[in-house]
This record gives C-alpha cells, structure tokens and sequence, in this order.
C-alpha cells in the first residue's frame, strides 16, 4: 500500500487533508466549501444588485435561518436512515403541528406550553406508530411511512381546509428574535445537532442505532432489542418534525394543511441527509454531514435567488447538483475500495 | 498481502487429547433435526473435551452446519439432549447459549465494517455511565480482550473494522467470542476466507485457546488442517455420525474412505465413446484473475467434462470467468482456434456459449415472466434489429418456445404459466431450453440437478447428455460426487483456485477427495 515515492515535504493541501481526516470531518463540507466559492463568482459577474451576498449580514443570517427549517428535520431523518429505515411521513407531522399549534393556541400567550407538550406528545405517537408498524408488522419503511402520512393528511384535510387560528405574538419571537446577532432559532437548530451529534457519537444507544442498521441480524445475535432500538429513532425523528413545524408556525404566524407538503419537508430531509454522506442503507453517517447538506441547498437558494435565475429552472439545477453530489460519493468510495 | 501482525508465531507441536476420565465439558446425545424433506441430523451423539480441538467433517450436505447451529442455540433440535458441565440445557435463542459460554464464529463475519474494533467486540456491552459510552475504559477492555487472546496481537481498538485484513478482522472475531467468557469456541470454517500464511496466525491462536481449556470445535474441509490442528475427529455423513475418532489413530485415506463409503446406485446416461468426441472447442492455458491461477484447460465438442472440489475451491468462479461475468485477467483463451478473450456475458453468448448457473432463481430465470418469455430471453437478447424486435409474441415466436419447451419435457398446463409456479425439475429445464433456443455449443452446468427431486434430476441428466452427443462441449459443475462421477468423461478437480488434477472417466469418489481437500497436488 506504502507508495514508493513519498514526498519528503507534506505540501499545504496535504496538511489540510491530515486535518480534515483527523478530526472526522464528513467530505461533504468540501462540496459545501466548493459551491460557496462558486456562488461568490457567480455572484460578483451575474449577481443582479451591486452588493456581493458574502457582505451582507442579513443574506448571510437568511441562510441559516432558512436551513432552521429543514435542518431540525433533517437530524430526526439522519437517526432512522442510520437505521437503514427512512420516514416519508415527516412533511405531514410537519403539516399537523403547524395546523395544531395556532389552533390550539388560538392567539393567547398562556395556551403556549401546554400546546408545545401537546404536540410533542403527538409526534411520539407518530413515531411510534411508524416504528410499530415497520419493526412489528414487518412493513417496508417507504410503504409504511407514507401510509401514516397519507392517514395524517386525511385527518387534517377533514379538519381544517384554510389558515386556522394563529399563535400569539410572543411565540413568533422564536422565528424572528435574535440574542444579541444570532437568532434564536439558528441556536436552536445547532442545539439540535449537537444533541444529535451527542447521541449518536457518545451514547450507548447510539453505537446500537448504527449496529441495527449495518448488520441487523449481528445486531441480534449481540443480543440487541433491535425492534425498540429503531423505535425510539422513529420516535426522535417524528419529534424533530413537531420541532419544524413549531419553527414554521412561528414563521407564518398561522398554520395550513400544505405548509409541510409545500415544503417538501419528506423528500428535501432525505436528500440533505443522503448528500450528508449517510448511506440509504444505513450504518454510517452523522448530523454534522446532514447539516452541510441542508446549508448546501440553502446557499444554493440564496444564490438563485441573487443571479435571479427562473424559479423552475432552480428546481432542475437543485435535482442535478443532488444526483451530482450523491454520484460523486459512490465514485469515491469505489475509488477508495479499489 | 497477508503480513504477519502477530510477530514470532511459534507452533508448538500438537497438544496431547483430554486424557481418559476427564468428564467432556459439552455434550450431545441422540440429536435428531428435520427439515422439510430432509433428515439434517440423525441421532447424533458426540462429547466435546475442555482443552481440545475437535473437527466436525464431512461431505457437502451430511449435517455440519445443522450440528453447529445446534450446539449454538440457532436451532432446536427435535429429539436429542444437549449438556454442559454434565447439565441438560436448553437454548431458545443463540445470545442464551452465549451466556453459557458458547460462542460460534460463522463463516460469514458477523461484524460491522463501517465501526471500530472496540465498538465491535463489545456491542451491546459497552461500559457506560448514565447510557453514555466511557470510552476511554471501551478502549482499555478491548485491549486487555486482545492482549488475553495473544499478548503480541497488533490491532489498535480504534481503528475502523473494515480497513483490517480477513486475518485480523477474524481475530477480532474471535475476541468478541472470547470475551464472552467462552468455555466453548465453535469455528464454521475459520480458513476458508485466509490466505495460505494468515492459517498459520489462526492455528497459533486456537493453540492457545486450547491451552486456557476451552473446547475448540470446527468445521473444516481441509483435511491438512484438521490433522494439524485437532485431537479428535467427528465423520458426519447423510446426516448420522459415521465415527469419533482420536486423529492419531486415522490416516486422511481413512478419513475419506469414512466420509465417502457410499454405493453408486443412480443410473446415468451412458458415456461418450471415443469417435463421439470432437475436436477442441475452448481452450485455456495459463489463465488467471483474483480468484483462479494458471487455469489449463480444454472442452473438446461432444464430451462431458466433470468440475469437482469444496466449497470455495474455484469452481463457479471458473464458470464465470469463461462465461466472461468475472473474466480472465491473464493467459490466453482459444474458441474454436481463434484466440479471443472473452470479457463479457453477452460477449460470450454472442459466441454461442450458454451458462446454467448455480443459482436459478435469482440468475437463470425471471420467475414472475411466463414459460415462453424466459425461454426467448437469451435468444431476442441477441436479435439487433427492430424488425425482429417485434416477432416477439408472434405466431412463429410462440411456436419456436413451445417446441423446445416440448423438447426438453417441461411439464406444465400452459406455456402462458408463471415460472415461479413451477418445480425445481420443470424451472431447470426451462433453462436449458433457453440455451438450446440459441444454439448454443458451449454450455457451462453450475450445480445443474441441486434441489430437485429424483425423477427430474434423471431427465436433466438424459438432456446434458443429449446435448454433448448433439455436438456440444459440456462444462459441469457439482458438489455431488456420484453425480460428477456418472456423468462426466473426464473429471478435473480443483482446489485453492486451481486446478490440481484431471482423473479419467469412472473414478472413485476417493480419488477425488484426495485432490479435493488438497492432499495432493496432481495425480499424473
């Protein structure tokens, strides 16, 4: 393996890389590093207003204001993906606290925590309803998650049909306050992280969650409760999505049936985990990955948005750059094996 | 490759057995397992000895793997009484027997690539305070884990698994055995994954495990290994335990002579008679890749020539390299004269090979297609024109399915039916009329009458057959002995890659076991 010709001197790329390979940082963050780049030169010759975004302090707070959304999800999705399951039902969860949470607060301060519990307690349900249904009925995850999305949205669709009561004024300082120049739901979502990052790296029940989805049946044979283990991810992660949608409402001040479908919440969490570096079938991966993938597509709004390029053109560079990013990674890890 | 982390491995001569009156730390007694159709284990009774290594051998099939699952609590066996210490015990999962002190090691690894050395052997056992992992201790357990097993062992417990050799990756295999407190190691095959040298890491550490008491027992068809390495010999065939011997008292002739004894009572076809065989269709010399070396070799149209050898030997990997899925790397590769190395499937067919593989179901047939479309499969795979694209169906088309389909005897209602729905008999001959709708006149058998039943097996037999006298240069791969042993005109035998010798025509399965497991490398 040694090769023969080793160069005396490490070079600063190679010092670079030492770097990155030691402290475990997922490749992901070099794509993100490469599209910001790209966006600034983008930005500088086809940027539609004088000011280049990097100088702007509110664009740049913006970005990550945007991936709050998406992020929060996006860890609850990294959990059962490194299950080797996946929820299709998160988008509606997110749709069901939106709706849930002005109606259940209905303006007034006082109704805030016991709805904030109320709704918790929901995604629970949720969670374990999906986590029942794939690890005891034996359902495909794909199948079974949409199943209780689709039940979700007919719950809701019956209900409610427009905007319904609103949240009252000071929960929306979630969505739009600041401690000193962060905002606050910026510090919830890397809150987020890091507990899922404490989680998964530091706890026992996170060296099971990976064990359940690299090798389940050696999982079992280490005398594992496999079937609780993924639970309780389906658990987290439908919790994450009561999170979202508490951050969404808070946002838009009043809920409705699509705010969770509308923003693609299933299918944009699943994409950011996967260009995050964690595999679609599971053992391996992290939030911090997840989390580079969610600023990826974030930055590459912002960055449309600043070229001004067509709305429907955007969502064909989104699908290309994901089928790029994730291609790139089974090119290396081929590269690597071999 | 195969560089020793083990520094200064020093065999010691084989230990002495457990000496008369010692009580066996294990034990088995009238064991009888029942699958559906086949009797896997038939009043067996065998003792295990603390201290000693004991090999379970045995023809593919005779019950090595079943006895294996039991002693590990994978299966519950229908009759019999399992002990341990002298205790009678009863295991409803494999992690009850774990805690018994029984620890198996598959033949497959049951670990986990993508984690740590540490993360593997002490999974579901991690030390931690409040749920959360103290790895700082992790790391110290795993590497007094490794240090008991052999004090030199150089694997650092944090490294990810998969970046380790087979070797090592096996020796942390048996770390997490041992850490169970193991009084009784079972090894399903431990060198079959190994290079020649990393045996020699292996065999030092059952050494020692034997050393602290523990009850070593492996499956091996190395005959080689199960001298070097074990004290007593348990001979399994067709289920029933044919002798427990002390390996000092048995030559490997005897060995074989135990594990095959059986009398050829099938009939088969009669064989090619020298004007029959034609000249050389395919012909080999010096070819390789990873998995085969220095393969020599000639098809000759109109004879049947037998593959034999063990599990891993090389077999169906040489299938798939003259079939081109898994092709040749080096030598040369001669069809009909011409020289041509084929590095494709569609390649191969192109050049009117056919390949029945070992695996029907998943790779010969598309199960959920009707009879006629996996018969016209290979041939419209091959139709480049359009216009021919759009016989399919037609008159001709249907016409063309059913006579092979009668040529080649499938039974069923209708040609419309789902393949799936048919035997194993009916399915197998649905691939060889697929083979014969090409013309084919190379036609590679993997394993060609595996899990069907007596009556069809004779049939499939009667059309190999067929085929070879029509023209064709017969290539058949079993594991079944009387089976390569009827129907071939030549047998070669392979083992470790290679092929290590060509018998003639009618010799016994003895002579064939003794190339097989590698006790001989050629008997020319």
């Amino acid at each position: 393996m040694a090769a023969i010709t080793s160069s005396p001197s490490p070079t600063a790329l190679d010092r670079a890389r030492a770097w990155v390979r030691a402290r475990n940082i997922p490749p992901v963050y070099g794509i993100l590093v490469i599209i910001f780049l790209a966006s600034i030169l983008l930005d500088l010759f086809f940027g539609i207003d004088d000011q280049l975004f990097i100088f702007n302090p509110t664009i740049l707070t913006n970005i990550l204001v945007r991936s709050v959304a998406l992020g929060i999800v996006a860890v609850g999705q990294t959990f059962v993906m490194i299950g080797a399951s996946i929820d299709l039902s998160v988008a509606y969860t997110v749709s069901v606290t939106a709706v849930g949470a002005s109606f259940l607060m209905a303006g007034e301060p006082d109704r805030v925590w016991w709805t904030v519990l109320v709704l918790i307690a929901i995604g629970i349900v949720i969670g374990l309803l999906n986590g029942t249904i794939i690890t005891k009925l034996k359902v495909n995850p794909l199948i079974a998650t949409l199943g209780v999305g689709l039940i979700l949205k007919g719950l809701l669709n019956a209900t409610f049909t427009n905007f319904a009561g609103s949240v009252p004024s000071s929960f929306q300082s979630f969505a739009y306050d600041a401690i000193g120049p962060v905002p606050i739901s910026v510090l919830v979502l890397f809150g987020v992280v890091l507990v899922g990052w404490f989680i998964l790296r530091r706890t026992r029940y996170g060296a099971h969650l990976y064990a359940v989805g690299g090798n389940a049946e050696g999982a079992r044979l280490s005398g594992l409760h496999t079937d609780r283990i993924l639970t309780l991810a389906h658990v987290m992660c439908s919790v994450t999505a009561v999170l979202t949608g508490l951050f969404v409402v808070s946002r838009l001040r009043s809920g409705a049936p699509w705010v969770g479908t509308d923003g693609l919440y299933d299918l944009e969490s699943i994409a950011a985990t996967v260009i995050g570096g964690t595999a679609l079938s599971g053992g391996k991966g992290g939030v911090w990955g997840t989390l580079a993938g969610v600023l990826i597509f974030s930055l590459l709004d912002t960055m449309f948005n600043q070229i001004g390029i067509d709305a429907y053109l955007k969502q064909i560079l989104r699908g290309a750059i994901i089928i790029l990013a994730v291609g790139f990674y089974t090119f290396r890890s081929k590269a690597e094996q071999g | 490759m195969a560089e020793s982390f083990l520094t200064d491995i020093v065999i010691e001569p084989t230990p002495a057995p457990a000496a008369a009156g010692v009580a066996p730390i294990m034990e088995v007694t009238h064991i009888t397992k029942q699958f559906p159709g086949v009797l896997a284990l038939d009043d067996v009774s065998v003792a295990f000895y603390p201290g000693e290594v004991h090999a379970i051998v045995g023809e593919n099939g005779a019950g090595k793997s079943t006895l294996m699952k039991v002693l590990a609590g994978a299966y519950r066996p229908d009759e019999g009484q399992i002990s341990l210490g002298g205790v009678p015990v009863t295991f409803n999962h494999p992690s009850e027997a774990q805690r018994a002190g029984i620890s198996i090691i598959y033949q497959e690894f049951n670990l986990l690539p993508e984690r740590t050395v540490m993360e593997n052997i002490f999974l579901g056992r991690e030390p931690h305070r409040f749920g959360i992992i103290d790895y700082g201790r992790l790391e110290a357990d795993t590497h007094a884990v490794l240090q008991r097993l052999a004090a030199d062992v150089d694997i650092d417990p944090t490294a990810q698994l998969g970046a380790l050799s087979v070797a090592q990756q096996q020796v942390v295999e048996i770390a997490k055995a041992i850490s169970f407190d193991a009084k009784v190691l079972i090894m399903d095959e431990p060198t079959a994954a190994l290079a020649s040298q990393e045996v020699a890491v292996l065999t030092d550490l059952v050494r020692r495990l034997q050393a602290r008491g523990i009850a070593v027992i492996f499956i091996s068809h190395r005959l080689v290994e199960v001298f070097e390495l074990a004290q007593r010999v348990t001979v399994l065939k067709d289920g029933q335990k044919v002798a427990t011997e002390l390996t000092s008292d048995l030559t490997m002739g005897r060995v074989v002579e135990l594990m095959v004894g059986r009398v050829l009572s099938e009939y088969f076809p009669e064989r090619a008679r020298p004007e029959d065989v034609g000249e050389v269709v395919l012909r080999l010399s010096g070819a390789s890749n990873e998995a085969l070396h220095d393969i020599d070799l000639e098809l000759r149209a109109g004879e049947i020539v037998g593959v034999a050898g063990l599990q891993g030997s090389g077999r169906t990997a040489l299938a798939q390299a003259i079939f081109g899925v898994a092709p040749f790397r080096e030598g040369t590769m001669e069809i009909k004269g011409k020289a041509d190395m084929l590095q494709s499937p569609a390649q191969a067919i192109r050049n009117r090979f056919g390949y029945v593989t070992e695996d029907r179901k998943y790779e010969g047939l598309t199960l959920k297609q009707p009879i006629n479309d996996n018969i016209m499969l290979t041939l419209r795979s091959l139709q480049r024109k359009l216009s021919r694209a759009f016989r399919n169906g037609t008159d001709g088309d249907q016409a063309m399915a059913l006579a092979l389909a009668q040529r080649v005897d499938v039974r069923a209602p209708t040609m419309d039916r789902e393949v799936r729905f048919l035997s194993g008999g009916n399915q197998q001959k649905v691939v060889l009329a697929k083979w014969l709708a090409t013309n084919a006149d190379v036609l590679i058998f993997d394993e060609p009458t595996r899990g069907i039943d007596v009556e069809a097996k004779a049939s499939i037999h009667e059309h190999i057959r067929e085929l070879a006298r029509a023209g064709a240069a017969v290539l058949m791969i079993s594991s079944e002995l009387p089976e390569v042993i009827g129907m071939s005109d030549r047998i070669i035998v392979m083992w470790d890659g290679a092929i290590v010798g060509e018998l003639p025509a009618g010799s016994s399965e003895a002579q064939i076991m003794h190339l097989a497991t590698g006790q001989k490398t050629s008997d020319k």
